[in-house]
């Protein structure tokens, strides 16, 4: 569990958001996806971003790694207003997102994948330069990979979602977006990506984690965003909220599903 | 010699042999067992070409004792060079994933092209050469704008071109079923009767073998220097003087007859230029993470539209260029240029060569390999004076057995977790 009050404290109003959302919207045909969105991330911040299917997470988490445009809002980087037109100015501003099905070439070594895109040359490929940067990284990541020259194929799933991490962090981003990174791997694996996601922290990383598992947000998030039927609906410090407020937040306080059925018995009981 | 590093301290070690479940040997023996290991697990490379080759080679000196002769195999080196040439191009779409059915009609095309411009329209020869060639390349553009720009699967693209680039050739031909190249033109003279002298073949063959040495020794050098582990000098000088005796016993046994063939010659170094693109550079990274998965070379921010143009392109007009020696080793041209078989050998040199039909995997080397597996059956079954039909059946046997290798190792690699 992550309490470290070195990191939950920042206060936002003295300090400058790495990247800025403002009234954020986007449509698709007659659907309105998302609704004046705001979200602030800090540099060495963990915000989830959790919501139902459907609540606008995956379009938000697309708007800015540049695969959508947004309809209307404005994006800050570093106070400055920018737009994200496509995934290469989305890198660019120093925004790395690691999808879901992580892109690696199964057929290529570690190292090919880490710098896939951005290999170091000197004239010809410098294997070596490369070689030694993918170990201090990895390093760095106290990930467990005992080659960097075996293809990514013969990794395990954790394995596999440390090299698309480490992939992420190769162009010095300032903010990593982490789409639901734990989705597909089991208990030892999931603890290893969010000592992964704590580290990535404690490099003064702003991090984006989307996820629908709650002991996960707990344990690495600062703040949750919740997203329901595309708007905010409210924004936590993970040390001041319980599971059932987040929850609650997600399904919609007072039009719930839960809470209905819980009215329903009391009626019921009250009549009897 | 250690062979699980569990021995020595972690700090001593390189930066990349820290992690004790990895399997590492020292020296010589290291390196063999190495190999061995990889074997096993499915990852065969050219094993299977290189054993296939020797056994072919061994039934039909047997059969026939004329087969090894450094007469027979002046022959068979120069017939390799022009459908190796095309073979090349296959193995760049092969790795891609992709397919080029066309490169027949496409070397048929580039050789009328040749042909006309040449003896009717008496241009340069020179021009001559650089007309055909573009020919091929511009089919390789037209190619790779409907691939990347309709989405139609290669397969479909590449046999209309088949169809296509053939009517084109029989157009540019007209009424002349066949036309001679005059003996005089350097081209013809370079396809049929030039041949390295002794000593600069045998300079070559030093060439290769330093180049070898030196690579390995500036690869180690760099790896030492970055803190990782370094090969030993031991397997250097090992591998660099086989290379040397291989090379040098080749040339020794062909200078018995004419010598090395300048077309040949042309052929392995247009392979070694191919392998250093592919391996070295950014392109050929760019082009095997595309076979291995496209949308994970997109999202890397590889502008995989021009990796499919440029691979389209080039395997074009490797197959004008095919055509071309095609037409010079047999001074003519004709409605049959680049027909009957040109296609299959040239695809079924590259999957025998080990380059796998699935994308991602192989090298430039499977053409030169796979084209000396298929005209070494040709050649022995020339010579004992077999019919055409027994040739085809015997090389699509070949063809077959070379795709069940490798969709076997495929499933050995996934089954060793190394797909």
């Amino acid at each position: 569990m992550t309490m470290d009050p070195a990191i939950a404290e920042p206060e936002p109003a003295t300090r400058q958001p790495v990247l800025s959302l403002r009234g954020i919207s986007k449509g698709f045909g007659a659907v309105q996806a998302l609704t004046e969105i705001d979200l602030d991330v800090h540099a060495g911040e963990v915000v989830a971003i959790v919501g139902d299917n459907g609540a606008g997470k995956s379009t938000l988490v697309k708007i800015l790694a540049g695969v959508y445009s947004h309809d209307a809002g404005s994006i800050a980087f570093d106070g400055q207003p920018v737009s994200i037109g496509s995934p290469a100015a989305s890198r660019e501003l120093g925004i790395a997102t690691v999808f879901q099905d992580l892109a690696l070439c199964d057929n290529l070594d570690v190292v090919s994948n880490l710098f896939l895109g951005r290999e170091i040359t000197k004239g010809t490929l410098d294997e070596e330069e490369m070689e030694k940067r993918s170990w201090s990284l990895l390093r760095q990541l106290s990930a467990r990979i005992p080659s960097v020259r075996i293809a990514v194929a013969s990794l395990s799933g954790g394995q596999r979602q440390t090299v698309a991490i480490a992939r992420s962090l190769i162009g010095e981003p300032r903010i990593v977006i982490l789409d639901e990174p734990t989705a597909a791997l089991g208990v030892a694996q999931t603890a290893e990506v969010l000592n992964l996601i704590e580290r990535l922290r404690e490099r003064g990383l702003g991090v984006i984690l989307i996820s629908h598992n709650m002991a996960d947000v707990q344990a690495v998030a600062d703040r949750v965003a919740v997203l329901r039927l595309g708007r905010n609906n409210g924004n936590f410090r993970v040390p001041d909220v319980s599971y059932e407020e987040i929850i609650s937040a997600i399904t919609g306080a007072t039009d719930n599903v839960v809470t209905r059925r819980a009215e329903a018995r009391n009626t019921e009981r009250n009549a009897s | 010699m250690s062979n699980t590093a569990t021995a020595g301290s972690q700090a001593e070690r390189a930066a990349d042999l820290q992690d004790e479940r990895l399997f590492h040997g020292e020296g010589l023996t290291g390196a063999v067992e190495g190999f061995i290991r990889r074997v096993r697990s499915g990852d065969l490379g050219s094993l299977p070409v290189v054993i296939g080759l020797i056994v072919i080679w061994a039934v039909f000196q047997i059969l026939n004792p004329a087969f090894l002769s450094a007469d027979n195999l002046v022959n068979l080196s120069l017939q390799c060079a022009a459908i190796g040439t095309i073979s090349i191009g296959i193995v760049l779409v092969l790795l891609l994933g992709e397919i080029d059915l066309s490169v027949g009609s496409v070397s048929g095309l580039s050789a009328a092209v040749l042909g006309v411009t040449l003896t009717q329209l008496h241009w340069n020869s020179v021009l001559t050469v650089i007309a055909s060639v573009l020919a091929g390349t511009v089919a390789g553009l037209i190619y790779g704008l409907l691939f990347t720009r309709f989405g139609v699967p290669s397969f479909v693209i590449t046999l209309a071109g088949l169809l296509g680039f053939l009517g084109l050739q029989l157009w540019v031909l007209g009424p002349n079923s066949s036309i001679n190249i005059p003996f005089s033109t350097w081209l013809v003279t370079f396809a049929q009767q030039m041949f390295l002298p002794p000593w600069a073949a045998y300079a070559l063959a030093a060439v290769a073998a330093l180049g070898l040495f030196w690579s390995d020794w500036r690869r180690s050098r760099r790896r030492r220097a970055a803190g990782l582990s370094s090969g030993s000098m031991s397997v250097m000088l090992v591998k660099a003087g086989l290379l040397l005796v291989a090379l040098g016993v080749s040339v020794w046994y062909l200078a018995t007859d004419r010598g090395v063939g300048a077309m040949f010659v042309f052929f392995v170094l247009l392979v070694v230029l191919m392998n250093f693109l592919l391996t070295r550079t950014r392109w050929g990274r760019a082009v095997f993470a595309v076979g291995g998965s496209v949308e994970a070379a997109r999202r890397a921010g590889i502008k995989v539209n021009r990796i499919y143009i440029s691979v389209f392109v080039l395997c074009s007009t490797f197959a004008a260029l095919g055509g071309l020696l095609a037409a010079a080793r047999l001074a003519s041209v004709g409605a049959s240029s680049g027909g009957t078989d040109t296609n299959l050998n040239a695809i079924a040199a590259a999957v025998i060569g080990g380059t796998s039909l699935f994308g991602g995997r192989g090298s430039a080397w499977s053409a030169l390999l796979g084209i000396l597996v298929i005209q070494s059956i040709s050649s022995g079954l020339t010579l004992l004076n077999l019919d055409a039909s027994i040739r085809f059946m015997i090389t699509g046997a070949v063809l077959l057995l070379a795709v069940i290798i490798d969709s076997l190792s495929r499933r050995s690699r996934a089954s060793h977790g190394q797909a």
